[in-house]
């Protein structure tokens, strides 16, 4: 009697766990499965041969040993070198533009047009991308042109940026930047704007200058979004693939300097060999997961300092 | 507590229907595999499929075929179709050839042969001599051998010998036939070799570059005059590694022939000097390097390079600046083969295609005389090389199916492999870097070493000359 009563009483909650449910399903489908039958893979020998599959056979943890034999922690160093170098630029463009943009004293004009075209990159498909600046950098491409024009390379003597270590790198770089300082600076404008006018005002009325306003209020108090911006653009550089896949042909080239940890996935992955890949992407998930993380608990320890880690507490308090 | 409860109910249940959901879909396969056996057997019974499937890496087959077949009817307007006379549509999947992708694909798609829709199933697939041993391969059985078909031995007696042997298998069934020959030849600038040389004949042209000596002194002069022998780094490769002593992989074991390293040493000699332009083969600069605007002395084409690849970049303007010569070493490139899938369902209309496009004289010799290519019929062959008229346009009237018809007959490919593509492939790209100057001769090596284990994982070691 009783439980029948309180099923009555809660059956709005149960249609929630009907609409809740497709997530749930397509979840175990599409993401939790795979996920499992890739662990599950990565302690097996299960490669494609020719037209015939060999395996799958028990290794333990060969595959993990043979990865790092090889050289994972090399790409590893790649992914992070091309993903600081554009995002190091990133950051700093996004915040001075998010700034200038939101301060009601500058007033600048157009602001809605710009924010526009800083974004416009990033609608463009990174494959697209990356085969316009290939074709731009190329030997004989425009670039070259140009600068051969204007005289400042000799004639007949390109400069071969996707040749060298550096001019690859520079361009991944350069364009994981374009791609991403739009979104970023509209991000961050968001959480300038969200700060209350009246400390603005209040540190005007102080005397305070343009340098100190925005290191002593904008940036504290931006710091939960930054930290946002940090973890997503760090999961994103981790997973590093169509950009320099297509630049570089999926070759990685040169001497496998711009061979991302996804681009060694990949290979492996093209050449349909489950276990490898497996081992590969096991390792990037823990890879992720420790990241996150580590930079997680070392900004929040920092802003609970803060003023809105104060508020944050009391209202979570409160909500208790 | 009851919450919980209901959730992990909810999920318990979530998780059993996609086991059975997992299940069934198993089942479901294996019952398609076994019905399909079961109709394949009847297969010569039944009617033929209403759509032939015809799996390649570019447009030459299909212009062949377009433009050469006797059974088409029209071609739809984005030629991803076409239309043959008794109404049966053939739809062709192009997928580019590199990296292994056309391969990889092609397993894929063979391996769910069985079990994909009648429609969907592959009929006809195209191979190329780089990993044709592959799929003609009588375990793997995905080629069905001409005989099934009823191809015999007197419809392809006139065609050459090695492009039979190569796709035949263990048992001596042969599971391929192609329609044309690939000797390679070296095709030269009319107008650079008479500025460089002071003639254009092939004949002298050829006394000078009979050699690897005397063609490096050519590179030289060609560069003292400000052109460039080679355009890129691995236009000469062909040439060394269609002349090795052993194939590419014994056992599980890459054995790396010396003859190759006398490519990387030759090249990287071009490079320092800069006999070559830095270019690497399909790339923009080295298409550009035989335009018309090029100065480029030559280039290492066999036969479909030169009708196909060579005279498209050329273009109008480069129409008669250019001749064939046999170079410093025979060699052949390339060729493709055509295969009819296994549990095709249109055996007879393959059959035919076969038989018009690869076995036929005079379609044969219709394709030659409209585009140059050399095709596989050594007496159609032979009537072009004794025929004083005959001669190409493009090469400003030389007769170089003359010079192809010297060389078809001297091309082995005995030492092909299966894993040509991918070696040669990883080979050249590995040592970019090191005529680049990006890595050393150690670290190319080992390059090529990390890239020929993550493209074929059952190979265990690599040994150096």
């Amino acid at each position: 009697m009783n439980n029948k009563k309180k099923g009555k009483s809660i059956s709005y909650a149960r249609w929630g766990y009907v609409f809740i449910f497709p997530f749930f399903l397509v979840f175990a489908i599409f993401q939790l499965y795979p996920l499992i039958t890739t662990i599950y893979y990565s302690f097996f020998e299960y490669f494609r041969s020719g037209l015939r599959f060999i395996g799958p056979r028990f290794v333990g943890l060969a595959n993990y040993a043979e990865i790092f034999k090889a050289d994972l922690p090399k790409y590893m160093g790649n992914t992070m070198i091309m993903w600081i170098a554009g995002f190091i630029p990133q950051i700093v463009i996004s915040l001075i533009l998010a700034a200038w943009f939101t301060d009601t004293r500058l007033r600048i004009k157009g602001k809605q047009f710009f924010k526009v075209v800083i974004y416009m990159p990033n609608l463009i498909m990174a494959s697209a991308f990356a085969m316009l600046i290939f074709a731009l950098f190329s030997d004989g491409g425009p670039i070259n042109g140009i600068l051969m024009n204007l005289g400042i390379i000799q004639q007949g003597h390109p400069i071969r940026f996707l040749a060298s270590v550096l001019g690859t790198r520079s361009l991944v770089a350069l364009m994981n930047f374009m791609m991403w300082f739009g979104n970023t600076t509209i991000m961050l404008m968001a959480a300038v704007m969200g700060i209350d006018p009246a400390l603005f005002e209040a540190a005007e009325l102080d005397g305070c200058n343009h340098k100190q306003i925005f290191f002593r209020i904008t940036l504290p108090l931006i710091r939960p979004l930054l930290v946002y911006t940090l973890i997503t653009s760090m999961i994103g550089g981790l997973q590093m693939f169509d950009v320099p896949q297509i630049l570089t042909n999926g070759k990685g080239a040169p001497n496998r300097t711009s061979t991302t940890m996804i681009m060694y996935l990949n290979n492996h992955l093209f050449s349909k060999n489950y276990g490898m890949a497996g081992a590969v992407s096991v390792f990037l998930f823990v890879l992720c997961a420790i990241f996150c993380i580590i930079v997680y608990f070392s900004f929040n320890s920092e802003t609970d300092e803060s003023i809105t880690g104060k508020h944050k507490k009391i209202k979570k308090g409160a909500r208790k | 507590m009851k919450k919980r409860m209901r959730m992990l109910a909810s999920l318990a249940l979530a998780g059993t229907m996609v086991l059975s959901m997992a299940a069934c879909g198993g089942k479901s396969d294996d019952a398609a595999a076994k019905k399909d056996d079961a109709k394949t057997e009847q297969a010569e019974e039944t009617p033929e499929g209403k759509v032939l499937n015809i799996w390649c890496w570019n447009d030459e087959f299909q212009q062949r075929f377009n433009g050469y077949y006797p059974e088409v009817k029209e071609v739809a307007e984005d030629k991803s179709t076409t239309t043959l006379n008794d109404g049966t549509v053939v739809k062709w999947t192009i997928n580019p050839n590199e990296n292994n992708n056309y391969q990889d694909k092609l397993d894929t798609a063979l391996q769910a042969q069985a079990s994909a829709a009648e429609d969907d199933k592959i009929d006809i697939f195209l191979i190329e001599a780089d990993y044709a041993l592959k799929y003609v391969d009588a375990d793997a059985n995905v080629a069905e051998p001409l005989a099934d078909l009823g191809i015999t031995d007197d419809d392809l007696a006139d065609q050459y010998q090695y492009t039979k042997d190569i796709v035949t298998d263990d048992n001596g069934a042969q599971r391929g036939t192609s329609w044309q020959a690939t000797p390679g030849l070296f095709a030269y600038r009319r107008s650079i070799a008479k500025d460089v040389l002071g003639t254009d004949d092939p004949e002298k042209v050829q006394e000078k570059l009979k050699d690897w000596d005397n063609f490096n002194k050519v590179a030289d002069e060609a560069s003292k005059k400000g052109y460039k022998m080679l355009s890129g780094y691995d236009d000469s490769y062909r040439t060394f590694s269609n002349n090795v002593s052993a194939k590419w992989v014994d056992g599980t074991t890459v054995k790396v022939d010396p003859n190759l390293m006398t490519w990387v040493d030759q090249t990287k000699t071009f490079t320092d000097k800069g006999y070559n332009n830095k270019t690497s083969l399909w790339d923009d600069s080295w298409n550009a390097d035989q335009s018309a605007k090029g100065k480029v002395f030559g280039f290492f084409y066999s036969t479909w390079g030169i009708n196909f690849t060579l005279a498209g970049n050329a273009g109008e303007e480069g129409k008669g600046d250019w001749a064939v010569c046999e170079g410093p070493q025979p060699y052949f490139w390339g060729g493709t083969w055509i295969c009819a899938a296994q549990g095709n369902d249109n055996p007879k209309t393959i059959k035919d295609v076969m038989l018009k496009l690869t076995c036929d004289k005079e379609i044969e010799k219709k394709i030659t005389k409209d585009t140059q290519d050399y095709t596989n019929t050594i007496s159609g062959m032979q009537e072009f090389a004794d025929d004083p008229k005959f001669g190409s346009e493009f090469l400003g009237g030389q007769n170089h199916i003359k010079l192809f018809s010297e060389v078809a007959p001297q091309i082995d490919m005995s030492k092909t492999s299966p894993y040509d593509q991918g070696c040669n492939e990883a080979f050249q790209g590995a040592f970019k870097d090191y005529f680049d100057g990006n890595a050393d001769m150690d670290t190319a090596k080992k390059n090529f070493e990390t890239t020929i284990i993550e493209k074929y994982p059952e190979l265990t070691a690599v040994e150096w000359p």
